[in-house]
């Protein structure tokens, strides 16, 4: 073995989801001593490649390597076995036993048949005091912050695995000082020669601990670099688009008249997320660029209801609304298209013909009920509308692809007339024909007269349809684009927060 | 995406689905039961005698419509309440509530209506309270009902002061053994509300909600509908309908007895509704089906007893029932389904 | 502290308070004789409440324990009247049937994916049904080794009589107590009732766990059944009707938490003992009807669920 040689190599490895291709050829490198971090927007295909590397998923074609050696990992503990540990962002430890229990459950030392808690704890002390965790062990896990159970659990995946270590955003929901005690951590382990795989949507954070960064798109690998030959924008470019020029110019839709103003957000704010305004006028779509973990989705769930807001007035045509809750928001002429469909958005055993009335027959109230002539006829009308491609209305609504799905939940929405449309990332993970349409759809709404709200990863699409653009980073809005200066590059600019005197210099 | 439903597509939207009553003969639950009283006949070949005597039906067929009744009235309510993901343990406590109420005013002076209504009332309130501890307490369903199956016998014993109260009110008694049309006042009773409930569920957009609050509770909130109120109003349905159970079960023998009456029924209730099609996961349900369901449980009793085995061999019947279902509902089974030709996905 | 003990030292003091309150209006019942009553007359469902805790710790429900006490007592009266064997071969042979009863329940909630209570009601109805097939009357049970049992006893300070069924659970108690705290197989049980999903991933052998605890559970039915005999000598298929519901309740108050993850062996034995405090005060009072015993089960489960709602809704933190 060598030291070039990777501890953890996947070569060209495919993976298929039903007619998706998650994964194509990719290629990825872990070496001992490094930190490799892997980034890409959901559905990129970090998870995928992750389950892969952890053993929870097996690829359809490539090849995994350890040391050299080809493996087939059957599932996570499988991988455990040859030293591959992973930490994952929803802690998977037990919440309700001890710190030293979680640390050694299934190889308690026993004692005449009975665990010997003693010599656990003193375990558990010492192997945590080498994290710089003193703390006590016999206390409940869930007592202690999301730092300390992060750390346990990188503590207990080294100690289990030993060769590589996968943090799978681990600092999502820690706060600043946690992340630096998290890092230091990881530091420590890099320097004892592990490999260590960080996946993070935080690009400081990627820039502060990592060495080399390999980036993902659309399944495909981008690039992988060593960080100190890259600045943010360069990730950024990478992470949201093919390549600077982009072929969609957004000229089409700058400088037409604007409508009146429909919905306005004034001050709104929740814990965790800067107050913002905004105005969303009749005609025209306000696209949402930022990076996950921005805000972005909070803020349109802030909008809807489905979080209630601690401050901040809605005013719909100039009349104030309360929305404390997403009944409220339906009753103001809101609609939103979840970022999560399946589980947010769609009754999946329920009828594509019900899926669409649905949110029209809640808005109706119990008793309005439309029969079933109504139902038929609003499906039809906006089935054809959107071109939902159902072998017939009442089939279960789950048997339709992702991109019919996406549709039947905007035909929901426009069902009930909306003045308002909150769309989230509506064109993910659907396949390329259904994502054109869907942006046409977009477009066309607007021309009708409808008010968009857009959030989306592609910055090409947003591009494409936004009249004006909202950027988020660090879940504040820190710059609003519109008319001419709605331009990929800007807005990448804007995302990777270089001061904008760069941005001049960087156009072409 | 190559789908080859783009052809498929209709150019006008599709019409409602014929549903000749071919499709009716050719459900499971339609076979099952005609299986069932096949096996009846052919153990006790008068099974299918109908005779016509004092003004009324007399018959095997008859009781086992008259006897599966008051099961039949629970699971209307259940079905529901399994809809919306939940279940209610409580229905036979509360149907020995009801009838303690009944019996306990009548005998002590109070006309009948007004002892029939307070019964229905009591349904409605405990009913009720399990739907608050279900969505303002948001206990698990199967706790919070759990809670009154345990202290509602005794609360009945609380009403009738631990004795069986008997009573010879003819109201009371009429709603457990009197008739109209031929036909005994339980099977008339569980035939009227089956027809309104579900009447009123697919008349009026609750059916709809109900089952799309339990496909997906998450989706309904997002797509505007308030689960809340819906909760409520399932489970103190299913109240009201274990007390008029309650009546029928006390009207039959005369009597309230706190400790026996309604003993079980609620799982038998769970299962008529399980036979019936509608799935502990929630979602789709059908009222009919369940009261269907109901009907096969009580013809496999009276199959039982009329071939001379004792009433208990029933439960080994129905354990073998249960087993059978969830074998066939499995994720192993429907593994095995989706590789038959036909099947989607 | 720790906040799974809150619940328990609630019950605790309960029980101390309610047994002080007891004893200012009838001061009879300080004495070791009533104690010693107290651990005959639950001693079933003492032992039958354990199986159910390591059930509910682990995040199920068992709805057929009292069937199986019932079934357990039909078939040790067959065994023993019908048969002539032995009551120790005719025990033995009943703890294991019960025990493969659990085991294949286990079984099928694990395998075919279905909650446990639907498996265990189908349990429920299949040990009664079996049960009343085997004898639909009940079997009175004469035996020497019965009689000697019965009258075997040791004599506690002040009069009170610690018998064997008492004994009985009282090392069950004991035994469970170290298997729930100090066993893989306890810790196993916890895993699964706080996560399943992290259970598997940390390698909890989850079907064996699962098989073995509802096993267990069955097996402690069994043995349930076995004192019930002992207690009652009769067999009869509908013995120890709706006791589940009363080890749940146990269970419950004793601090366990419903939704598992959470709870104590010892605290079911206090719930178990306050629903006798209960019962023998009801018996001594005269003028109240055994009928509020079960209002009161039911007023203390349902303040401990929302005791347990309050406990566990706010998460506490330490950096």
């Amino acid at each position: 073995m060598t030291a070039q040689q990777p501890v953890l190599e996947a070569r060209g490895i495919d993976k298929v989801f039903g007619q998706h291709r998650a994964l194509d050829t990719v290629d990825f490198a872990a070496h001992a001593g490094e930190v490799h971090a892997l980034l890409g927007e959901n559905g990129a295909g970090k998870s995928t490649l992750i389950k892969i590397l952890t053993g929870a998923y097996q690829p359809d074609g490539g090849e995994l390597l350890l040391e050299g050696q080809p493996i087939h990992l059957r599932d996570p503990l499988h991988g455990q076995t040859y030293g591959i540990g992973t930490v994952y962002q929803e802690v998977n430890l037990l919440p309700n036993r001890s710190v030293s229990e979680n640390l050694f459950l299934g190889r308690q030392p026993t004692r005449f048949g009975m665990v010997d808690r003693k010599r656990i704890d003193a375990a558990a002390k010492d192997l945590l005091s080498r994290y710089g965790l003193n703390i006590d062990v016999r206390a409940e896990l869930s007592e202690y912050s999301v730092a300390v159970q992060q750390i346990v659990a990188i503590a207990r995946a080294v100690e289990l695995s030993g060769k590589v270590l996968v943090l799978d955003e681990p600092t999502a929901s820690l706060d600043r000082n946690e992340v630096q005690r998290l890092f230091d951590v990881v530091r420590g382990l890099k320097a004892k020669g592990l490999a260590i795989i960080f996946i993070t949507h935080f690009l400081d954070q990627v820039f502060d601990l990592a060495d080399r960064v390999t980036i993902l798109r659309n399944g495909r690998k981008v690039a992988t670099q060593a960080l100190n030959t890259l600045n943010t924008t360069d990730v950024v470019r990478m992470m949201l688009g093919k390549d600077v020029a982009f072929d969609h110019h957004p000229t089409a839709l700058t400088g037409g008249p604007k409508g009146a103003v429909r919905v306005q957000f004034q001050g709104l704010s929740r814990k965790g997320l800067s107050p913002f305004d905004l105005s969303v006028h009749e005609g025209e779509v306000v696209g949402v660029a930022g990076l996950l973990g921005s805000g972005r989705t909070e803020v349109a769930r802030l909008m809807f209801g489905v979080d209630t807001s601690d401050g901040g007035q809605i005013t719909v045509d100039g009349h104030p609304v309360t929305i404390r809750n997403p009944a409220q928001a339906v009753a103001a002429g809101f609609g939103f298209c979840p970022e999560d469909r399946k589980l947010d958005g769609i009754f999946g055993d329920l009828s594509v013909r019900e899926n669409i009335i649905i949110a029209l027959q809640a808005k109706l109230g119990w008793f309005k009920a439309l029969n079933r002539d109504d139902q038929v006829e609003l499906a039809g009308r906006y089935a054809e509308a959107l071109d939902i491609r159902a072998a017939n209305h009442d089939m279960p609504v789950k048997l339709l692809s992702g991109g019919n799905q996406q549709k039947v939940i905007l035909a929901r929405w426009l069902a009930i007339d909306p003045t308002f449309l909150i769309l989230d990332e509506p064109t993910r993970g659907i396949d390329v024909g259904a994502h054109a349409e869907i942006v046409r759809t977009i477009n066309r709404l607007r021309e009708e007269g409808l008010a968009l709200f857009v959030i989306s990863s592609e910055l090409d699409e947003v591009v494409a349809y936004s009249n004006r653009i909202v950027v988020m980073r660090d879940r504040e809005m820190v710059a609003e684009l519109d008319g001419d200066s709605i331009a990929p590059d800007a807005i990448v600019q804007a995302i990777a927060g270089t001061p904008p005197h760069e941005t001049r210099e960087a156009r072409p | 995406m190559t789908r080859p439903t783009v052809d498929l597509r209709p150019t006008q939207p599709p019409l409602p689905r014929p549903r000749p009553l071919a499709h009716f003969f050719t459900r499971p639950q339609v076979i099952a039961l005609a299986a069932v009283l096949l096996v009846n006949w052919l153990l006790f070949p008068g099974f299918f005698t109908v005779t016509w005597q004092d003004g009324r039906f007399f018959g095997s067929l008859i009781d086992v419509l008259n006897r599966g009744a008051p099961v039949a009235i629970l699971a209307i309510g259940m079905t529901m309440v399994i809809a919306t993901k939940g279940v209610d343990l409580s229905v036979g406590a509360v149907m020995a509530i009801s009838g303690a109420t009944a019996a306990t005013l009548v005998t002590n002076g109070i006309p009948a209506p007004v002892a029939v209504l307070a019964a229905l009332g009591t349904g409605l309130l405990c009913g009720f309270w399990n739907g608050i501890l279900v969505t303002v307490l948001e206990i698990q369903p199967i706790i919070a009902t759990l809670v009154l199956m345990v202290a509602g016998r005794g609360l009945a014993q609380l009403i009738t002061e631990g004795y069986i109260v008997t009573f010879s009110d003819p109201l009371l008694i009429f709603i457990g053994t009197g008739s109209f049309l031929g036909l005994p006042m339980p099977v008339i009773i569980a035939a009227v509300l089956m027809i309104l409930a579900t009447l009123i569920v697919r008349r009026t957009a609750l059916g709809l909600l109900i089952e799309a609050v339990g496909v997906n509770r998450s989706a309904a909130r997002f797509a505007g509908l308030s689960a809340n109120a819906l909760l409520l109003i399932v489970y103190t349905f299913a109240g009201f309908c274990a007390a008029i159970s309650g009546l029928i079960v006390a009207g039959d023998i005369r009597g309230a007895d706190a400790n026996n009456a309604g003993l079980w029924l609620e799982l038998d209730a769970i299962l008529a509704v399980v036979i019936g099609g509608t799935s502990l996961m929630g979602g789709r349900f059908s009222i009919p089906m369940a009261v269907l369901g109901a009907m096969i449980i009580q013809a496999m009793n009276t199959g039982i007893l009329i071939s001379g085995f004792s009433p208990e061999f029933n439960l080994v019947v129905k354990s073998a029932v249960i087993i059978v279902i969830l074998v066939l509902q499995s994720p192993l089974s429907s593994r095995l389904f989706r590789r038959l030709p036909g099947a989607q996905k | 502290m720790n906040r799974s003990l809150r619940p328990l030292l609630a019950t605790t003091l309960i029980f101390l308070f309610a047994y002080m309150l007891a004893v200012s209006q009838q001061p009879a019942m300080l004495s070791t004789r009533v104690l010693g009553n107290f651990l005959t007359d639950n001693a079933f469902l003492g032992i039958a409440a354990v199986g159910m805790t390591f059930v509910i710790l682990s995040g199920g429900i068992d709805l057929s324990v009292g069937a199986v006490i019932g079934f357990t007592t039909v078939l040790v009266a067959v065994l023993i009247m019908w048969l002539q064997l032995h009551p120790l071969v005719a025990f033995a042979i009943a703890l294991i049937v019960a025990t493969a009863f659990g085991a294949v329940m286990g079984a099928a909630i694990h395998y075919l994916k279905v909650p446990s209570f639907i498996v265990t009601l189908a349990g429920m109805f299949l040990a009664r049904g079996g049960a009343s097939v085997l004898s639909p009357d009940s079997i009175g049970i004469n035996h020497p080794f019965f009689s000697a049992v019965q009258k075997s006893y040791i004599l506690l300070p002040g009069g009170g009589r610690l018998t064997v069924v008492g004994m009985i659970m009282l090392a069950v108690f004991a035994v469970a107590i170290l298997l729930a705290h100090r066993t893989r197989f306890g810790s196993n049980v916890y895993a699964l009732g706080g996560s399943e999903t992290s259970a598997a991933l940390m390698g909890v052998p989850v079907a064996r766990t699962t098989i073995s605890i509802y096993a267990l559970s069955s097996f402690l039915a069994g043995l349930a059944g076995v004192v019930f005999s002992l207690y009652t000598s009769a067999g009869y298929s509908l013995n120890a009707l709706g006791v589940e519901l009363d080890a749940i309740a146990a269970v419950v108050i004793g601090g366990t938490l419903l939704t598992g993850g959470y709870g104590f062996v010892a605290g079911t034995f206090i719930g178990v003992m306050l629903q006798g405090l209960v019962q023998t005060y009801i018996v001594f009072d005269g003028t109240l009807s055994s009928w509020w015993t079960k209002i009161v089960v039911g007023v203390l489960l349902f303040m401990f669920i929302l005791l347990q709602r309050l406990v566990f809704r706010a998460a506490p933190r330490r950096t």
